[in-house]
């Protein structure tokens, strides 16, 4: 398989299982925690880092969901204590932030793990780093990483995608009739740190808050059906992580940012000329807002 | 009348440190249509909360048939705000209603045909059914009600809790969701509604509860629904008293 291919392989399975979970970050009015969860989760990995002394592999993928869950944990309880749900979660995330790029200037050192990489991702490189596997052959680490990742996404959407559905839309039915909604929330935080760290090395923390997003928020105007808005998500996923690599190639520039610049593209286009909720289609029709009053 | 189907002793709940129900006793008998009524802020919604084990009571007790919430919760249905939901949510008003089979489908399985024809019944049941397959914020304020109701029908429960059903309406949705109370209460079931429209409490509901953090008055309507109990619930801070002696 040649270089871009691999490039494009990896984006696009960022893409997929940021589109996914996306839709549900959405819907569940908790985009925000993508932002602060991208950024905490470097403090996962460096613990990782400082454990197993590797930037890769099942050890990054728990020490993303432990602080993953943390941050979730804090936000919640600081809120509870009285402080503002935005307020908690800024101070939390970049308390635990700070922590990470604290530790990754004192005690990392040397390693393969910087700031810079952290923040924007380091996409070109991954196809340097291969491991092999029986019958394929050759394989990028972070892609493999990426592909288990995604299984896991798809795994857990379908198997409790009534639940997600439930607890995303009224929570308060599903606890009265016994469908745990914060065990839920907890389970759905938990993908969130996944799909982030895996999306980490090849986009970055910032950008990976671009592909959560922005593609499931253009798909939201594109339909009235959830299974339908998964679908069109993770397609915008791809076809924005396909898209940004030809326009970083094409500009030469980076090509993490090419990607999340094209996400915003799939979303303007979608803001503007979407049948339903689009702009033009409002400038034809009363608005909806009218017909839900009573 | 028959034995209380819930009975609640002596409970105190708050949001953060304010105190919001005082020291609240009572008990519904089976059977009765019951309306909760007192100003804003008197605690209506969060003792429907604490009863459904939605927000926690800091001391109390709550049984309902005699048992704890936890062993009878689906005999238990509930029908919350119109305004707590999303109702630009992706979906349509037959899968919301499905939502309410949710718990008897069981974990890892997806809803069965058998499913969305129960669903569909409960809305035909609503006058609904011209309406299932229409994205739910398409559906005007009464509309929206009446699938939530619905969607309280299909859980085909015992005790059944809603708040506020009638708020914001129009009259056909009114009549028809008071149709269906009335029908549910003729089998047997025990309805509990919060309500904020006095002039229809006598009409309406045969017991009334008036709330004001702590429980001011609570019987058959004919008995309590008093100007004097009205009063004390209220405070000065009402603008009708027509038609009540």
């Amino acid at each position: 398989m040649t270089y871009t291919a691999w490039i494009i392989i990896t984006a696009s399975l960022v893409g997929l299982s940021c589109g996914l979970i996306g839709v549900f970050l959405i819907l569940r009015k908790t985009a925000m925690m993508a932002d602060a969860i991208s950024h905490t989760v470097l403090l996962g990995i460096v613990l990782a880092f400082l454990v197993t002394n590797e930037v890769s592999g099942p050890m990054m993928l728990i020490g993303g969901i432990g602080s993953g869950l943390l941050t979730a944990f804090l936000v919640q309880s600081l809120h509870s204590l009285g402080v503002q749900h935005d307020a908690s979660m800024g101070i939390i995330f970049t308390t635990l932030f700070a922590i990470g790029v604290i530790l990754i200037s004192t005690s990392v050192g040397n390693a393969h793990l910087d700031i810079q990489h952290a923040l924007m991702g380091e996409i070109t490189f991954i196809p340097f780093d291969t491991t092999h596997l029986p019958l394929i052959g050759s394989v990028p680490k972070a892609t493999l990483l990426l592909f288990s990742v995604f299984l896991i996404v798809l795994v857990f959407i379908i198997a409790f995608y009534k639940e997600w559905k439930i607890t995303s839309f009224d929570p308060a039915l599903a606890v009265s009739i016994g469908i745990p909604a914060l065990a839920m929330h907890y389970l759905f935080m938990a993908l969130v740190s996944v799909t982030t760290v895996a999306s980490f090395d090849a986009v970055g923390a910032i950008m990976v808050v671009a592909m959560l997003i922005t593609p499931a928020s253009a798909a939201y105007l594109w339909t009235d059906r959830l299974a339908i808005m998964l679908i069109l998500s993770s397609l915008f996923g791809v076809l924005a992580a396909i898209s940004g690599y030809y326009i970083a190639v094409f500009l030469d520039a980076s090509i993490s940012g090419s990607m999340a610049f094209s996400t915003g593209i799939f979303f303007m286009v979608s803001f503007i000329g979407s049948p339903k909720h689009g702009l033009l289609s409002k400038c034809r029709r009363p608005s909806r807002a009218n017909q839900t009053s009573i | 009348m028959s034995q209380p189907v819930i009975s609640v002793k002596h409970l105190v709940a708050a949001y953060q440190k304010n105190t919001v129900l005082e020291n609240v006793s009572f008990s519904i008998p089976a059977g009765s249509l019951t309306a909760i009524v007192g100003p804003n802020g008197a605690g209506k919604s969060t003792l429907m909360k604490v009863l459904l084990n939605l927000h926690p009571a800091i001391t109390g007790d709550i049984t309902f048939f005699g048992r704890p919430f936890k062993e009878v919760k689906k005999r238990i249905g509930y029908v919350p705000q119109r305004g707590s939901v999303d109702w630009d949510f992706p979906t349509d008003a037959l899968d919301v209603v499905t939502m309410g089979l949710y718990g008897d489908i069981g974990w890892f399985k997806h809803p069965k045909k058998q499913h969305k024809a129960r669903a569909f019944e409960a809305l035909e049941k609503m006058g609904m059914q011209a309406y299932a397959h229409r994205q739910i914020s398409q559906l005007s304020g009464g509309q929206q009600q009446r699938v939530f109701l619905a969607r309280a029908l299909v859980q085909n429960a015992d005790i059944y809790f809603m708040d506020e059903p009638l708020a914001g309406v129009d009259a056909a949705t009114e009549r028809a969701i008071m149709a269906t109370l009335k029908k549910l209460n003729a089998l047997g079931k025990t309805v509990i509604v919060v309500h904020h429209d006095l002039q229809t409490v006598e009409d309406y509901f045969d017991h009334v509860l008036f709330l004001n953090q702590t429980i001011i008055s609570h019987g058959k309507t004919q008995d309590v629904f008093s100007k004097d109990n009205i009063r004390r619930t209220y405070g000065g801070n009402i603008r009708w008293l027509g038609g009540v002696d």
